[in-house]
């Protein structure tokens, strides 16, 4: 899976649970501050990322994801 | 025991969504025209139970939040925030400190529809598939929690909790809230959201609910013989409450003075009302004193009568037993005859009711009442009512409310003095100017109103 199809697909689980259009998430944006996501829903969007991209993201590294790229690259490099 | 020295406190917004409309105006116009909101459950699960009949919201409340923000709230946070909304824009947006602003809506039971989701998902699916928001759409207080962020108060956010007398009982903490100086403005009300399986059956098995599924919108009677117990109904009713002072500051509207409270429990059994009705005699008296009322004074009763054989004769004779002999003359309604039973939103609905019963001085009718049990003794309005002054003071209405656990609320209201910012905006197609009233025979004849034959 390349990262613009791991960007996507995160884009598309983040407007579902958050409400924000997909066009918005953009590798550099921060889910706190820019994105306006809490962290319950940060929870859910872990939990559908990985439905979606069967890579687990445990609590430990979940508080270190900060922004959309972050993701991206753990996802990439656990898949 | 009167409200003299208190800070006198009064109604400037109504918000509803109920079986019968999306709103106020819709609610209350169908309530005139005397519509059932009861109707058949087309679901599979309930063709497994004995009640297959309810009374949904006329409307989605989803639609009006949005879908990011209702996948968060239980449909009755859902419902209680549409009611806030309307409510708000209808008391003209107050501008106000937000340490004044306060909210006490309440539910009788929360959000039942999420928990129980939440437990099909933990058993197929695992703890980490629930909700993260599972809790705070589960917890009875989530409601006041999601309308004070939308308005910003932050006075304090209530849910007392007292069954189907929750409603009413926010009413009346709203009300001290106010007159003890803790805030100026208060959002109160109560919300429900329970026609679920589980909810049917738990009450089904008490042998609560009728079970005329043939009959939909005729099967929530309450007076009458043939009743054979409550439709369970959703949705929410939201007040805005404000201190006199501040609603004249502003030149708002006002519906009513929220004149008082009163209050008693049974402590006889947990689900069974009190046979004697002292209980409820008590919550009405005591509505009486702390709103400076004489019994004369009141025109109408919005009864909390579910329709069950037990309760709506107990409140009937305890209602005749408070008035003594102002009792003929007054004319009570019982709404859920149309809209079913709301439960913890009940006694905000039928507030909402009852108010705009004295604002457009017309009783709602009480439908259904073919044949009027011989222990109701008093008198039942079948048909849109005129209501009209029994003596020289303000004119007063009640609203009732009661709950398992043997809670008792009865809640007064009085047209406001004149001279004040009434103003007035006809709600609804009000004043059919129909009459309809089932006297009992002992009362009739004594009435103020024309009395006429049974039936609607």
């Amino acid at each position: 899976m390349t990262d613009q199809e791991i960007l996507a697909g995160l884009a598309e689980i983040i407007d579902e649970i958050a409400g924000v259009p997909a066009d918005e998430v953009t590798p550099e944006k921060n889910f706190v501050e820019d994105l306006d996501i809490d962290s319950l829903s940060m929870v859910e969007i872990a939990v559908a990322a990985q439905d979606k991209f069967g890579v687990e993201i445990p609590d430990e590294q979940l508080k270190d994801l900060k922004t959309v790229q972050d993701v991206v690259n753990y996802v990439s490099k656990n898949s | 025991m009167s409200n003299i020295d208190q800070v006198s406190v009064v109604v400037t917004g109504l918000g509803a969504i109920t079986p019968l409309g999306g709103d106020v105006a819709s609610t209350w116009s169908a309530m005139l025209a005397g519509r059932s909101g009861v109707q058949r459950l087309s679901e599979d699960w309930a063709r497994s139970l004995p009640v297959r009949i309810a009374a949904r919201a006329a409307a989605d409340p989803a639609t009006a939040i949005g879908r990011v923000q209702a996948r968060r709230m239980d449909r009755c946070e859902q419902m209680a925030l549409v009611a806030a909304r309307e409510a708000w824009a209808d008391a003209g947006e107050p501008a106000i400190d937000p340490w004044r602003l306060g909210v006490a809506v309440t539910s009788g039971i929360g959000g039942i529809g999420s928990t129980l989701a939440a437990y099909d998902t933990l058993r197929e699916q695992g703890w980490q598939r629930i909700s993260p928001y599972t809790v705070p759409m589960l917890m009875p207080n989530g409601s006041a929690g999601w309308i004070s962020m939308e308005f910003g108060a932050r006075a304090g956010a209530h849910a007392l909790v007292s069954a189907c007398a929750s409603g009413a009982e926010a009413i009346g903490y709203a009300i001290d809230m106010i007159r003890s100086g803790r805030a100026d403005v208060v959002l109160a009300g109560g919300t429900e959201a329970a026609i679920m399986p589980l909810n049917i059956g738990a009450f089904a098995v008490m042998r609560a609910m009728s079970t005329r599924n043939d009959e939909p919108e005729r099967a929530s009677r309450p007076f009458d013989k043939g009743r054979d117990g409550f439709v369970l109904g959703e949705g929410a009713g939201v007040l805005v409450l404000e201190s006199a002072a501040h609603a004249a500051a502003r030149g708002a509207r006002v519906y009513a003075v929220a004149a008082g409270a009163g209050y008693s429990s049974d402590a006889y059994h947990i689900a069974h009302p009190a046979p004697d009705g002292a209980g409820v005699r008590h919550a009405v008296s005591a509505a009486l004193a702390s709103a400076g009322l004489r019994p004369s004074q009141v025109v109408h009763v919005n009864a909390h009568a579910t329709s069950t054989p037990e309760g709506d004769a107990v409140e009937a004779q305890a209602i005749a037993a408070a008035f003594g002999d102002a009792a003929p003359g007054v004319v009570v309604s019982s709404t859920k005859s149309m809209t079913g039973h709301l439960l913890g939103g009940a006694g905000a609905i039928e507030s909402v009711a009852a108010i705009l019963a004295l604002h457009e001085r017309t009783a709602p009718p009480t439908i259904n009442l073919d044949d009027l049990d011989d222990d109701v003794p008093v008198e039942i309005a079948t048909k849109a009512t005129p209501l009209a002054a029994r003596d020289d003071g303000p004119m007063a209405v009640l609203n009732n409310a009661f709950g398992f656990g043997g809670a008792n609320v009865s809640l007064a209201f009085i047209e406001p003095p004149l001279g004040s910012s009434e103003s007035s905006g006809s709600v609804g197609a009000a004043g059919s100017g129909a009459t309809g009233v089932a006297g009992a025979a002992d009362s009739a004849g004594a009435a103020g109103s024309a009395v006429s034959p049974i039936g609607n």
